[in-house]
């Protein structure tokens, strides 16, 4: 195996048993206990998740705001002080360079939150599209000064609360509040109302080195209200559920946010940006291909990358897949022609050797009660 | 890691118990520990002939397949229709509950290839 890369938090999930899984090059837990069990302590109490392998690039300079309006597919003057944005990125032919959430910190200082498999790429193509220069605007990738964890759960603000003075009844979902004291940590925090898991919480991003203290105290304080460390494969169904999409299957260079669902995300009218003439083509008269929500009817587990055929003829593939937790329910996600991308359309999937019947559902598989 | 001493093992972390001229086969607790949580179990049916170190079903956690390779060549006489509705049997008992099919062998030669239970330890030990 070469050099994996390991967060702030290696040794810590080492010292609690966890299984660690190559992911894009990280060495990271993909369980605890079990993907099952971290899944429901998620959706029912509270559950803790290192996500430090996500990078940061800082983006800031008097030009920002105009330079990543032209970047990025959603409209960045919306946005104020302490709010954040969930936006893309995109090639001039309309595929996927990233999905991420932008963070403005201050007028012309923003973080932007990428994939990340995507860091460098993402960096790269920010560096490569800047018209201004470095004075106006200054990009700087800063991935390894954070850790970042997130805490998941309909218990996260009552455990979060236990350790803060702020008051995060405050703080709004995709709103954050800087300089966040937890505990007796001596480096504040920033602390934002997202996630990746459909269920309330917050992301917390704090300097690395503070990042095991944080750890250990958001499990200390947090054990009363159940809270438990989560792994990468709770996360993916977790996320899977709530329709969220992933990087490398819902997106990809190939597959634009149109033909991915994520049309709230990219404002085609607010002015030029990359990939627009693309984009609004496709939102003007519908895309070919469309992402739909597929339940299997007979037995066997859609998965990522599996043919989706109808009348014998291939129209499609499924992006991710697998028996949902919370529903127990064989079901995927899977992007088609947009004719076929109806409720109640009947699908054939090649799972291995076999072709087996599903059928159009409506997504999000799993909405949490507000 | 639970090895039971009276079973053969292949190499493919399956389990093989002789009962008179038949073989029962299911995987070994190595081998549902580091799948995790089973969610799904594709059998062959009663009379396919299964062949040596060919697939025969798969098994399906939240997460990834793995395929089923048979550790003998042989037509299936009995297989374990609980797995259907009762997946976590694999993780629960997987020497007992578990088990997937019964098989009466081609060529007995083959179990010499199997592993006994100390043998089996000693490939774990390397895998880690």
């Amino acid at each position: 195996m070469t050099d994996l890369q390991r967060t702030p938090l290696y040794s810590e999930y080492k010292k609690s048993g966890a299984k660690t899984i190559d992911f894009g090059g990280w060495d990271l837990p993909v369980q605890f206990s079990s993907i099952k069990q971290e899944h429901e302590v998620t959706r029912t109490k509270a559950g803790l998740f290192d996500v430090s392998h996500m990078g940061e690039i800082h983006v800031t300079g008097p030009k920002s705001k105009e330079y990543l309006q032209g970047i990025t597919t959603n409209d960045v003057t919306k946005l104020v002080p302490n709010r954040a944005q969930y936006t893309l990125m995109c090639y001039s032919d309309g595929g996927t360079v990233d999905d991420f959430i932008i963070y403005m910190l201050a007028e012309n200082d923003y973080l932007l939150v990428v994939n990340a498999a995507n860091t460098n790429k993402d960096y790269e193509w920010l560096v490569e599209n800047n018209t201004y220069s470095t004075k106006e605007v200054s990009i700087n990738n800063v991935s390894d000064d954070y850790a970042q964890l997130a805490l998941q759960g309909p218990l996260a603000e009552r455990i979060l609360q236990q350790l803060t003075d702020t008051d995060l009844g405050a703080i709004k979902f995709f709103r954050f509040a800087q300089d966040v004291k937890i505990g007796n940590i001596p480096e504040s925090a920033l602390v934002s109302r997202t996630g990746y898991t459909g269920e309330d919480g917050f992301e917390i991003y704090i300097d690395k080195d503070y990042a095991s203290d944080l750890w250990n105290l958001l499990l200390e304080k947090g054990a009363n209200q159940g809270l438990e460390p989560i792994g990468l494969g709770a996360r993916d169904t977790l996320r899977f559920e709530a329709n969220l999409a992933l990087y490398g299957q819902e997106l990809s260079t190939t597959i634009s946010p149109i033909e991915a669902g994520l049309t709230f995300a990219v404002k085609v009218d607010k002015g030029d940006f990359i990939g627009r003439e693309v984009l609004k083509k496709q939102v003007e008269e519908g895309p070919d291909r469309k992402l739909v929500g597929i339940e299997m009817i007979d037995k066997g587990i859609p998965r990522h990358g599996y043919k989706v055929l109808y009348e014998g003829e291939e129209v499609g593939f499924v992006t991710s897949g697998t028996q949902s937790p919370t529903l127990k329910k064989n079901i995927g996600l899977a992007l088609v022609k947009r004719e076929l991308a109806q409720l109640d359309q009947q699908l054939t999937v090649q799972v291995r050797n076999r072709e087996l019947d599903s059928v159009v559902i409506k997504t999000p598989f799993y909405r949490r009660e507000k | 890691m639970s090895i039971p001493k009276d079973l053969l093992y292949s190499k493919e972390h399956e389990w093989v118990k002789k009962e008179d001229d038949k073989l029962r086969i299911g995987i070994t607790d190595f081998a549902q520990d580091e799948l995790g949580d089973i969610v799904f179990v594709e059998l062959p049916e009663v009379g396919d002939e299964l062949e040596l170190n060919e697939p025969f079903g798969s098994v399906e956690s939240v997460k990834t397949v793995s395929e089923l390779y048979a550790p003998v060549s042989g037509k299936v006489v009995e297989v374990n229709a609980d797995l259907e509705d009762s997946p976590e049997f694999v993780n629960e008992s997987p020497y007992e509950k578990a088990w997937m099919v019964v098989v009466e062998p081609s060529d007995e030669a083959q179990l010499d290839e199997l592993l006994n239970a100390e043998a089996y330890e000693g490939v774990l030990n390397d895998e880690e």
